[in-house]
């Protein structure tokens, strides 16, 4: 943005002043929600992280208090842990599940529409119900999943319950809701010129090779934009824990998200609150840039061409 | 002799090459249909079991029984007197009404200021609308709590549904990359005609744009239909529930009765999945368009 993108409005010409007017209002119901819902609580909510505030008594600014606090609690450790892992442990795992279904689905095969309905279906479910429906499926003593595992000689865990296996049920359960992922990378898999990999058959090359070195880097700024919003969506997992597991068994599902609503909402500690949730902005800002930086490495931009 | 027949075998040998590849694509081909359908099978399996399970007695449940026999149809009224269904759908109802009229208002008016008009300053209001998109709502939630609740908006559905109405910046994103694709003689020829601003956006683009609107309405219904955080955080009521909401209080409580769990959820899914089968290609191409997520 130039500095002439910014006007002063005693030097636009009348012309111009009555675009202004026109442009600012047919965009004035956004300016007045940015102002309402978004500036003035970005603003607040800094302010509140440097106050102690529990709604009944006005706040009271104690500097950076918030922010050495959490320094120092345990749970605010193990929550960003917890986020990190399935982060960390899910991100890969669902990329790696959805590209591989959307390459699949890109083989020119019958049946397409079917199929993408039902890899979409399960994401239009309302997550309470997902996540109640999962619970069952996953109950160690009835549930379809354990005695499936039963048959093949495996005694499956007690998922939820289980300090070590209830982070990667949350995991599964995630897996079921890949359907969007897959739509998107499946229309940048049909982007891919026809003529380069006709073009690498006449080479010689193989099934694998042309995936490996074409497919995939062709549809790599597809896989880039979701795994930004892969993290940034995963920093912010919320409803299925709350609801599968409260959090539990001790603490092992206690994400980031639920531990800053419980101490909004069940503590009333908004100072506190706001200042994880600004941590959280900075966390998901620096991911957000490491990802960027490391992407000249692995994302293949057509010259001319990007999203 | 040799010579002769070189070309015929040289063309026996490149059709069984040619056999032998179609062979091996075919193969190939069976092989991706038997994956998907598996894998298809799988992302249908807890529909159907919980389609089975809202069927069963309890001591069918218990039985490792898969198919409940005789089905026990009393479990879905049994549910619905649990949750108040019909109460908590007209809720719902309303405030994805609200909702949706909201988002079209206020995303149409905005993309088109930002789509088809010029004026200082709008690059660099648009590079704001898209930066908004990156930051996590738990930065402005407890502000925007506390000044609902100042409103004495608490326990009410404005704080669900006001909000609707100031422009969110997923839509107005979608639609100001839908109307830039109309060509600009449309709206040159009719300003010429005398028609003003209002004009061409209500008589020339709306007109032409509604896949682009239907997105929007469709993809706000399903978000406000299966949202859990802000019911959770400004319902307390319980006449005033969604079925959302409803439904997780509902687990709460009776977190041990899966059969009347299963029969609640089945009830709460099914007019989106209704919804969902009929809209599907609006739904599809708006997520492969926009890279938007459900």
């Amino acid at each position: 943005m130039s500095a002439a993108t910014v006007p002063r409005l005693h030097r636009l010409t009348r012309m111009q002043r009555r675009r202004l007017f026109y442009g600012l209002f047919f965009v004035s119901p956004w300016i007045i929600g940015f102002l309402w819902f978004t500036l003035y609580p970005m603003g607040a909510s800094l302010y509140y992280s440097f106050t102690d505030y529990n709604l009944i008594k006005t706040p009271q600014w104690i500097g950076a208090a918030n922010f050495r606090e959490l320094l120092g609690d345990e749970l605010f450790w193990t929550s960003l842990y917890n986020t990190f892992y399935l982060t960390v442990v899910g991100l890969p795992v669902t990329t790696i599940f959805s590209v591989g279904l959307a390459v699949l689905l890109n083989q020119k095969i019958r049946g397409l529409a079917f199929y993408r309905t039902i890899y979409y279906v399960p994401s239009v479910v309302p997550i309470v119900a997902t996540s109640i429906v999962w619970m069952w499926l996953l109950n160690p003593a009835y549930g379809p999943i354990n005695t499936f595992l039963g048959w093949l000689g495996i005694s499956g865990p007690n998922w939820l319950r289980d300090m070590v296996w209830a982070k990667p049920a949350l995991i599964l359960t995630g897996l079921w809701g890949v359907g969007p992922s897959v739509i998107i990378y499946l229309a940048a898999l049909q982007e891919v010129p026809q003529q380069l990999l006709e073009a690498a058959e006449l080479d010689g090359a193989g099934a694998w090779q042309k995936l490996f070195r074409i497919t995939l880097p062709m549809i790599s700024p597809a896989v880039f934009f979701n795994v930004i919003m892969g993290v940034i969506g995963s920093f912010q997992i919320f409803a299925q824990p709350l609801i599968m597991t409260n959090g539990g068994p001790a603490n092992a599902t206690l994400v980031y998200a639920l531990y800053l609503f419980r101490n909004a909402f069940s503590y009333f500690k908004m100072g506190y609150a706001s200042a994880l949730a600004w941590v959280l902005f900075g966390i998901i800002l620096l991911c957000t840039v490491l990802i960027f930086k490391t992407s000249a490495r692995w994302v293949y931009y057509e010259t001319g061409g990007n999203r | 002799m040799m010579a002769a027949n070189l070309p015929a075998a040289q063309n026996m040998l490149r059709t069984s090459f040619r056999d032998s590849k179609r062979r091996r694509e075919r193969v190939g081909r069976l092989l991706v249909h038997l994956i998907l359908l598996i894998v298809g099978a799988l992302f249908l399996f807890p529909f159907v079991w919980m389609l089975l399970t809202a069927l069963k007695s309890d001591q069918q449940l218990f039985s490792n029984q898969w198919i409940p026999n005789p089905p026990v149809w009393s479990n879905f009224s049994k549910a619905l007197e649990y949750i108040p269904f019909w109460k908590y759908t007209l809720n719902t109802l309303y405030i994805c009404a609200l909702s949706v009229a909201g988002a079209i208002f206020s995303s149409v008016l905005p993309a088109y200021g930002f789509a088809r008009l010029r004026w200082p300053g709008r690059d660099l209001l648009f590079l704001i609308v898209l930066a908004t998109m990156m930051l996590p709502y738990q930065v402005t939630m407890i502000p925007v709590y506390i000044i609902f609740r100042n409103l004495n908006w608490i326990n009410t559905f404005k704080p669900l549904t006001v909000p609707a109405f100031f422009g969110s910046a997923f839509f107005i994103f979608l639609l100001r990359q839908f109307f830039m694709g109309i060509p600009e003689e449309l709206s040159d020829a009719a300003r010429i005609d005398g028609l003003g601003e209002f004009g061409i956006l209500f008589r020339i683009i709306l007109p032409l744009s509604k896949p682009a609107v239907a997105t929007v309405a469709l993809f706000t219904f399903m978000w406000t239909w299966n949202d859990f955080l802000g019911p959770l955080i400004y319902l307390s009521d319980i006449n005033m529930y969604t079925l959302s909401l409803g439904l997780q209080q509902f687990q709460t409580a009776h977190g041990a009765e899966w059969a009347l769990l299963m029969a609640a959820s089945t009830v709460v899914v099914l007019p989106v999945l209704v919804l969902f089968f009929f809209t599907q290609k609006t739904f599809i191409k708006g997520i492969a368009v926009t890279g938007l997520k459900g």
